[in-house]
């Protein structure tokens, strides 16, 4: 028909503007006033340690030291940046290749507890670490069975209370229970250790919305220590407001380790950006335009 | 006397250095355990062992 052009633009006419739809005059009106300064006010990188019992780091980076070729842990904790490195303390046969021998200078050893079952493994196996290595720093890990290796919190808030009382750094891994991570901290921990789904599973932050409440509630740092599998993940973790992350069979398990490792850093140091920016507001049913809308000042 | 959970047949009384030694292993890279206490690192030299102890020698393995 001969009218269709005309009748379309005569509907154009009528239907509500772009503007209209999603509320908004001009872009001044969604985007803030640019500020050359909003940068120089939030503290990043050197600036922003995560601090644990009074010590002070800059890699918000927890690599476990598990399961791979020693050789390669020098350039793998050199390429994750981090400063922290956990091991775990079993019978000893031979102090040949001992992993000690292996872990480069100034960085923090994290013995945890593995193999306890109650608080009181876990405080033996504490105190034994801090013997061999004159560390204070302690994870504690208290398990049942190896199928799922899910933490004993009430055990675990126990253990944490005398290992406290006895000067040790306790960073508790945890089941994410909100009200489990209070008592930890009233019970003196360090940090909080929630895992983000089961340990070495790779599967990110199934817990998300417990560790949400955790973080929004915490005074101590929030150190997600299982689960992470990819850097997007830990990346994730990190915008959320996480203060570190921790680990191992995502790396371990990579096909290059130690370029595995450097990716895990530079998504860590991403999310961690993202949350001191401040990540935008999330729309729901309509986009939000990021070009003018006036539209007389558009080509048709 | 049981050292690491196995029952073994030593020539007491030995201290705590010396079992060190005999194993070949590098005294700073383990702890000790006599009957459930640590044996601190300066008290090894004069800490007796004898038949019917249980000990533990531990020391660190990589893990997570």
């Amino acid at each position: 028909m001969s009218t269709t052009t005309d009748n379309a633009t005569a509907q154009n006419n009528t239907e509500p503007s772009l503007d209209e739809l999603v509320g908004t005059a001009t872009n001044t009106a969604i985007l803030p006033e640019p500020d050359a300064h909003a940068y120089d006010a939030i503290a990043t990188g050197e600036s922003d340690p995560l601090i644990l019992g009074g010590h002070k780091f800059t890699s918000r980076f927890i690599l476990g030291s598990g399961r791979y070729d020693l050789n390669l842990i020098k350039a793998t904790i050199e390429n994750a940046g981090t400063q922290i490195v956990t091991m775990a303390l079993r019978r000893c046969r031979t102090t040949d290749n001992n992993l000690l021998d292996y872990i480069p200078k100034g960085i923090t050893m994290l013995p945890n507890t593995s193999g306890a079952r109650n608080a009181k493994d876990a405080v033996r196996i504490a105190r034994l670490a801090r013997e061999v290595c004159q560390t204070d720093f302690v994870k504690i890990e208290i398990e049942h069975e190896t199928k799922y290796l899910l933490p004993d919190n009430r055990e675990t808030i126990k253990a944490t209370e005398i290992l406290a009382n006895e000067g040790f750094v306790v960073m508790p891994y945890m089941f994410p229970d909100p009200i489990a991570a209070r008592q930890l901290e009233e019970a003196g921990a360090a940090c909080v250790m929630p895992l983000g789904s089961l340990i070495g599973s790779n599967k990110g932050l199934r817990m998300r919305d417990f560790i949400e409440v955790i973080i929004a509630n915490a005074h101590v740092p929030v150190i997600i220590d299982a689960g992470i599998g990819r850097p997007s993940q830990a990346a994730e973790a990190m915008e959320m407001g996480a203060d570190a992350v921790m680990a191992y069979t995502a790396i371990a398990s990579a096909g290059n380790i130690p370029l595995m490792a450097r990716a895990f850093k530079h998504a860590i140091e991403a999310g961690r950006e993202a949350y001191l920016s401040g990540l935008g507001t999330v729309t729901e049913g309509h986009a939000v335009p990021s070009s003018p809308t006036n539209a007389a000042d558009y080509l048709h | 006397m049981i050292v690491n959970g196995q029952q073994e047949t030593l020539e007491t009384p030995i201290s705590v250095t010396e079992l060190i030694e005999q194993r070949g292993l590098r005294p700073e890279r383990v702890a000790v355990e006599l009957n459930g206490d640590i044996v601190p690192r300066n008290k090894r030299s004069e800490v007796m062992l004898h038949d019917g102890d249980t000990v533990e020698i531990v020391t660190f393995v990589q893990g997570g």
